[in-house]
């Protein structure tokens, strides 16, 4: 399960490219799909490797993408903390 | 509106003998002013060195800034975070101060200025007296906008057409300019400052409605529109950018059109209202001498030499240089054969005169270059010449 | 998966989002450091109410007005003395100055080094994109030699500013430069500049594409950025005479002054309070002399 998600507000995006560069983890590519006025807008090629960091957002110089933390489904949150759990006890 | 009375803290309720730079400082804080910006010059750096030595009294802050351009705009810093606030020059400084000037009529921001005229152009006279910036203060920034000026002729005028200003500055939301002379600066005379219950003071009209109501342009029925401060969560955005209701830039020709046409309404639609003058004997006058400032003081003694030589004439004195009176000018003009317009420039004042007379009467205008008054001699001579 | 509520973008309720898309071109840095300045005022938890923005002309300039803060855009170079008297009239404000390179330098040196000296409680965030870039990119003092631009077409040979060491000169007490690439650590450094009594300045480069990218065939906003990774050096404490640019070469970014001075106010206050004694009445912060009834209003 990714960590993160990228939220793309499409229309806003005038595709410079620094999201794509600088994303840690490659997670995205400029797409072929255009907006309204004509920029290729991003997307999430390998999104399953997004960690929510929001590098993205800080970089986007027109408020255009931001990414989040997902929240952790029961099973992943369990496992946290019994990691946690024998941490503290070992 | 209702008005409010001054605050006792700050009015030195008495009698005084001090000169018209000093008296325009007291009349500056009796109307509620607790801010200032300056730059020294002269003859005006008076002004602002009484403030700062009663500043630190009355709870007020005076900063003296590096320069005029900088004097001119940290005034309206202070005036959206709040209080009232003027400045002080002459001529040079007073061209420095255009572009803000502009500013602030653009962002109808309510100010007080004080220029204390001197000869020019250039460096001048720094120390002697003239009237030659009376066209400057209407037309001096660029663009199309309006604005209030006003003439006082003695010390006592300096304080109460200082407390007028600050009043029609919040009145209209509009820069407000206080025109005197270095001979009024430095005159020394008699200054009565009332009790403060007896002083009107016009507060600023804040807003009381609610943050998704407001609009910081918006006019009310006066075609002025209600003030804000920062840090009463409006989020208001200031521009000297053409602009909607909201403040936020508009760069169309629609909204350029209805923008300036409204600044320039605020002032013409209540002229009538704002304009003050001091008329005598224009009844029956065959002659009426139109001045202001420190020349109709001149010219009163000019006007009583030729009554003495049984010459009809009356007197029309300018208060308010602008908006011009143009109206009640026109209609003098009906009725008598001339107008003698004696000013301390080469012209300025006498042109608003000529426009309103509108060819019914000569205009007869009694020049001079700067650097002292009148001769009240000079004056006579026209006054002769006008009913010959 | 189940259904989560996407959050919004952290940077939205800090826009005036009917006026997006904003005007600044694809690959200018001025957006970024936006993000960096919000991230800043929600790490700081600065009260908002009391916030108050002040640009003047230029591409940063038009910061003020996408901001949802009290903004002021004011004239050409005169941000600095606007913020002075906003906030020696309400001293409760946390006034930043948020502008550009020419803006601050050129036209506004003259007041930015008087408030330095004065260290008058201001924020000073200039981007530093070392061209006028609004009206169509000419020379600015900041333009490094040898660069085309407009009023400069066969290269500029004048010698440009060191910000960081003119600012420190004047008297800032807080001195840094960052690049639009350091979106953390230049978040970091508007936290800890706002956190800080006195005259801050961080100093941001960032890119022009359209104008002093193109005419220079350095590229677009994007090889800027990458220039930026490639030849900055972090430096904290390096002496501010040392970081002067030169066109493509070695970037010197960091924190280079965090000293004590006291702050303007406090100085007038305490003097005054010394001079007048009980005499000394202090500037009140709210609602003074507007002929409004306010309680704790001594006037």
């Amino acid at each position: 399960m990714p960590r993160g998600a990228v939220s793309i507000h499409v229309e806003r995006c005038k595709a410079c490219g620094f999201c794509v560069e600088f994303c840690p983890t490659h997670v995205l590519a400029l797409s072929s799909a255009f907006n309204s006025k004509g920029y290729h807008p991003p997307h999430a090629v390998e999104p399953e490797k997004c960690s929510g960091c929001d590098l993205c957002g800080m970089f986007c110089p027109d408020f255009a993408i931001y990414g989040y933390r997902l929240p952790k489904t029961p099973a992943e949150a369990k496992e946290t903390k019994e990691a946690d759990d024998a941490n503290d006890n070992g | 509106m209702p008005t409010t009375t001054a605050d006792p803290v700050g009015v030195l309720t008495g009698s005084h003998f001090i000169d018209g730079d000093h008296a325009a400082c007291e009349g500056a804080i009796a109307a509620g002013a607790r801010f200032s910006s300056g730059y020294p010059i002269t003859p005006s750096t008076e002004i602002v060195e009484r403030f700062s030595q009663r500043a630190p009294v009355i709870g007020g802050v005076f900063i003296q800034m590096e320069d005029e351009l900088a004097a001119s705009i940290t005034l309206q810093g202070a005036v959206w975070a709040g209080v009232k606030a003027f400045t002080v020059t002459s001529g040079p400084g007073f061209s420095l101060m255009m572009e803000h000037i502009g500013y602030a009529a653009m962002t109808e921001t309510p100010c007080v200025f004080f220029d204390v005229q001197r000869g020019g152009p250039s460096t001048g006279l720094p120390t002697l007296a003239a009237q030659a910036d009376m066209m400057q203060v209407r037309w001096g920034s660029h663009g199309d906008y309006d604005i209030i000026a006003l003439c006082p002729n003695s010390p006592q005028e300096c304080f109460d057409l200082a407390i007028k200003a600050f009043n029609l500055s919040e009145q209209y939301r509009v820069p407000v300019f206080v025109m005197m002379d270095e001979v009024v600066g430095h005159m020394t005379e008699k200054v009565v400052i009332p009790p403060a219950d007896q002083i009107e003071v016009e507060p600023r009209h804040f807003t009381t409605k609610s943050k998704e109501e407001f609009l910081l342009f918006k006019p009310d029925e006066n075609g002025v529109p209600e003030m804000a401060k920062a840090g009463d969560g409006y989020n208001i955005h200031v521009t000297g950018l053409t602009h909607d209701e909201r403040g936020y830039p508009n760069m169309t020709p629609p909204i350029q059109d209805k923008l300036v046409k409204r600044l320039l309404s605020k002032i013409r639609n209540n002229a009538e209202k704002i304009w003050l003058f001091e008329e005598d004997a224009i009844d029956g006058a065959d002659v009426v001498v139109v001045s202001y400032g420190i020349t109709s003081r001149v010219a009163q003694r000019a006007i009583d030499m030729a009554r003495a030589e049984g010459i009809k004439v009356g007197k029309f004195r300018l208060i308010t240089a602008w908006p011009f009176p143009d109206k009640p000018i026109r209609a003098i003009a009906e009725k008598v054969k001339a107008l003698v317009v004696p000013e301390l420039n080469l012209g300025q004042m006498v042109r608003e005169v000529e426009r309103a007379a509108n060819g019914r009467c000569k205009t007869i205008p009694v020049s001079h270059a700067g650097g002292s008054v009148h001769r009240p001699e000079d004056i006579l001579a026209a006054i002769r010449e006008a009913v010959r | 998966m189940s259904t989560t509520l996407v959050p919004i973008n952290p940077v939205e309720p800090f826009l005036r989002t009917e006026r997006m898309p904003h005007i600044w071109c694809p690959g200018c840095g001025i957006g970024t450091t936006v993000n960096c300045f919000t991230r800043a005022l929600i790490d700081s938890k600065v009260d908002l109410k009391n916030l108050a923005v002040v640009s003047g002309i230029g591409c940063t300039g038009r910061v003020a007005g996408y901001t949802n803060l009290d903004s002021f855009h004011t004239t050409h170079g005169r941000a600095i003395p606007f913020a002075t008297g906003l906030k020696l009239a309400n001293p409760k404000l946390n006034v930043v100055v948020y502008s550009g390179d020419g803006d601050l330098f050129a036209i506004g040196g003259n007041h930015l080094i008087h408030a330095a000296r004065r260290n008058v409680d201001l924020k000073v965030i200039c981007v530093n994109n070392l061209i006028y870039a609004m009206t169509g990119g000419q020379t600015a003092p900041t333009t490094p030699g040898n660069v085309v631009t407009s009023t400069s077409p066969y290269g500029t040979y004048d010698p440009a500013f060191n910000l960081p060491y003119l600012v420190e000169a004047a008297g800032a007490v807080y001195v840094a430069r960052w690049t639009t690439f350091h979106v953390r650590q230049l978040a970091k450094s508007m936290q800890e500049m706002f956190a800080k009594k006195g005259f801050g300045f961080i100093e941001v480069l960032s890119p022009c594409p359209t104008l002093y990218q193109r005419r220079n065939k350095m590229g677009d906003g994007l090889d800027a950025m990458k220039d930026y990774k490639r030849n900055s050096k972090i430096r904290p404490g390096c002496p501010t005479s040392e970081v002067g640019l030169v066109k493509e070469g070695e970037i010197i970014v960091g924190k280079f002054v965090d000293r004590e001075r006291p702050e303007f106010m406090d100085m007038m206050k305490a003097h005054l309070s010394q001079s007048l004694g009980e005499k000394y009445v202090q500037p009140n912060e709210c609602e003074s002399a507007c002929g409004e009834e306010v309680p704790q209003c001594s006037l």
